[in-house]
């Protein structure tokens, strides 16, 4: 994927382009805001990461909002100092899709960036998710491996859906309680580890085959042990 | 952020240039003396107002008199005139003149040359000009100096009429009048000077209070407070205003201050630690291995100190009031109901029993998101404290508005002593020695808490914990400011 990454601070901007390099992607880094919004306008993206505060006279929100009255709906995920509630709302009013608040890990980075990119694609209406022999019917709302029903709980339907749209890719803790929970703040107990380990009883145990593997220092990942 | 600005506020001097209004004579800047000045010139104007009034009602009124008296003499003369020719209008002259008991009427009836013909007045006045129809005038009269209104009027054939009365008593009163009111007007002057003098005192006395305070605080002693007469008026209502103000103020430069302490303290000691592994692994790791779980565990400490930084964060934007723009009417039941199904699966696995207990709906008023937080917050004090096998209940009411949400457990509880403090910053209990949290969790709640005009009150729930928190179902309520919650 190309992924263009807007950030004026030398150690973050080394850092997130060798990670996101060392993942397989290819990134183009502008250092302020008039080569960012330069690039951003005139080149294909998958996604941008897009810093708030940068140099030049144009900040991560206006490059945002010029790009977006251009129609352009390459998905931006912008990453801050300024991690205050109203900042985070400011920025996804503006057309932010994401928001990542500095200090941050890098695999929540990734895999922000990577959940946003098969956002971006625009699958349409889905009414059936498929990852292996696991099968989710989103209409009749029923659960099947290997053609035995699974009975879930509402909140563990929403939550084995969250993962399986995002299967073969890593789902971080913060993800699931923002996109599962809806909350937007970080509990001190693991209570996310409890849930999918909940999930595993009834997903996992039961069969031959792992389908929700940990990823260590990252989160969680659905796939199938081939892909 | 928020701190750094707090910061500022304190730094910065006292002397920074202010903006000034244009400038003004240096007299005319003092609010005290334009209030004076303007005192003295409405009270002046309605002194002259009366005096006007007084005037036209007493010798206005005589004079309007005196000049429709005259025209209905001359009227009736006309008509006499008419009737009966220059002898019926020298009769009547003559008996109107027998019938003046007063003996105020001037009546002079003279021919083309001025000559008199009939009338008590020896000769026409010379000073009366020939194209005025009225006129006040001198006149002598049986050897009298005197003055009069007159009126004249022409009769065919070059003869004048000239009617008039004696207003010499009138005229007297008149200048007695106009003496008095004179003198009144200048009494009034002076009331009203002295006025403005003691009403310009009163003025600066009321805000030299106001305004020692003030200065006192910029000086830097936060500890003064306007001085309240008690009187209960708008001064009064303004200095509760200002103290109230200045509590607030002080709560918050004491929140500031407590946390720069805490942040001294509680935090250098996870920096430490990391500084400590990394060193050591820069010196004694013996393989890459150890190296990088140096590296890992001091990343771990490093997250918590960013976790500690957010919070830390979040209370102050809390406390800030800033938030106070997303406040909307919403259903909390729901909210409850999802936060007992993300802690239930927790509770579960430690063997805890959560148990809800709330009403169908629940009308509450504020930030959803940060209530949510901080009864999470509570949820997972309580789960962290209770020992296996207990029950942590969450329970919600209403009554009169107020919604009360109360989170108890089973666990040690926080002894009375020091139940006041555990809502402080980094305050963390014997209980919490050994468990992991940096002791902000309850100061959240309580940030939370005022915000919304509601309170959080820690009880005994022999044995545990229960926590009360009490917030605003209705706009209304949550409108009311937070001191007194505060000070609940």
């Amino acid at each position: 994927m190309r992924i263009l990454v807007v950030e004026d601070d030398k150690d973050v901007a080394g850092f997130v382009v060798k990670g996101l390099r060392e993942s397989g992607h290819v990134v183009e880094h502008a250092d302020n805001g008039r080569d960012g919004l330069f690039l951003a306008a005139s080149e294909p993206f998958d996604a941008i990461i897009l810093d708030r505060m940068l140099p030049g006279g144009i900040d991560g929100l206006r490059i945002l909002e010029t790009l977006r009255s251009q129609r352009n709906t390459v998905p931006v995920l912008f990453l801050s100092a300024l991690g205050q509630v109203d900042d985070r709302v400011l920025g996804l009013k503006a057309g932010g899709d994401d928001y990542l608040t500095k200090p941050f890990a890098f695999a929540e980075l990734l895999a922000r960036v990577e959940a946003l990119t098969r956002r971006g694609k625009g699958e349409g209406p889905v009414t059936k998710l498929t990852v292996g022999d696991l099968e989710m019917d989103l209409l009749s709302r029923s659960v099947r491996r290997a053609g035995q029903k699974i009975d879930l709980q509402p909140r563990e339907f929403l939550l084995l859906e969250y993962l399986m749209r995002h299967a073969g890719q890593v789902v971080t803790r913060t993800m699931l309680l923002e996109g599962v929970w809806d909350y937007h703040f970080d509990p001190q107990t693991n209570v996310i580890d409890v849930h999918v380990s909940r999930l595993r009883q009834k997903v996992d145990k039961p069969f031959s085959s792992a389908l929700i593997h940990t990823v260590r220092n990252a989160g969680y990942m659905l796939r199938t042990d081939g892909q | 952020m928020t701190e750094a600005r707090a910061a500022d506020l304190v730094v910065r001097s006292p002397a920074s240039p202010l903006a000034r209004p244009p400038a003004h004579p240096r007299f005319l800047r003092s609010a005290a003396l334009r209030f004076a000045a303007i005192y003295a010139l409405l009270f002046g104007l309605s002194a002259l107002a009366l005096a006007l009034f007084l005037w036209w009602e007493t010798a206005g009124l005589l004079d309007r008199e005196t000049d429709q008296a005259i025209s209905a003499d001359v009227q009736s003369l006309a008509e006499r005139w008419q009737e009966g020719g220059l002898p019926a209008l020298i009769v009547t002259i003559q008996n109107r003149l027998a019938e003046n008991v007063d003996d105020n009427a001037i009546y002079l009836l003279v021919d083309p040359a001025l000559e008199r013909i009939a009338g008590n007045l020896a000769f026409w006045p010379t000073s009366l000009p020939l194209n005025r129809t009225w006129a006040e005038l001198p006149i002598e009269r049986a050897g009298i100096r005197s003055l009069a209104r007159v009126r004249r009027y022409n009769l065919p054939g070059g003869l004048h009429l000239l009617v008039g009365r004696d207003v010499q008593v009138r005229a007297e009163l008149r200048d007695l009048l106009t003496g008095a009111l004179f003198w009144a007007l200048l009494v009034v002057l002076v009331l009203g000077l002295a006025g403005a003098i003691v009403i310009r005192g009163l003025f600066r006395r009321a805000l030299a209070n106001v305004s020692t305070t003030a200065a006192a605080i910029s000086a830097g002693d936060l500890s003064q407070r306007v001085r309240i007469t008690g009187r209960g008026d708008e001064f009064d209502r303004l200095s509760e205003t200002i103290n109230e103000m200045l509590e607030r103020i002080s709560r918050l430069m004491d929140g500031v201050r407590q946390v720069s302490n805490a942040i001294a303290h509680d935090l250098r000691t996870p920096i430490t630690r990391a500084r400590t592994r990394l060193e050591d692994a820069a010196l004694h790791a013996q393989s890459e291995a150890d190296l990088h779980a140096a590296i890992e565990r001091a990343i771990a400490d490093l997250d918590g100190v960013v976790a500690v930084f957010q919070a830390l964060l979040r209370i102050a934007e809390i406390e800030a009031g800033a938030r106070r723009s997303a406040f909307a009417s919403f259903d909390a039941a729901p909210l409850l109901s999802d936060l007992v199904d993300l802690y239930g699966a927790v509770a579960e696995e430690k063997g805890i029993s959560l148990r809800l207990q709330s009403p169908e709906r629940l009308a509450l008023f504020g930030d959803r998101e940060l209530i949510q937080q901080a009864i999470a917050n509570l949820l997972d004090n309580a789960l962290k404290f209770s020992p296996p096998g207990g029950v942590v209940r969450l329970a919600a009411e209403s009554a009169s508005g107020m919604t009360a949400i109360t989170v108890a457990d089973r666990g040690p509880g926080i002894p009375p002593a020091v139940r006041v403090r555990a809502t402080e910053r980094f305050f963390r209990g014997e209980a919490a020695r050994h468990t992991p949290g940096a002791g902000l969790g309850l100061a959240l709640v309580q940030a939370v808490a005022q915000l919304h005009a509601g309170s959080l009150t820690l009880a005994d729930n022999a044995p545990g914990l229960r926590a009360v928190l009490r917030l605003p179902g209705t706009a209304e309520l949550a409108a009311r400011p937070a001191a007194t919650a505060m000070d609940a």
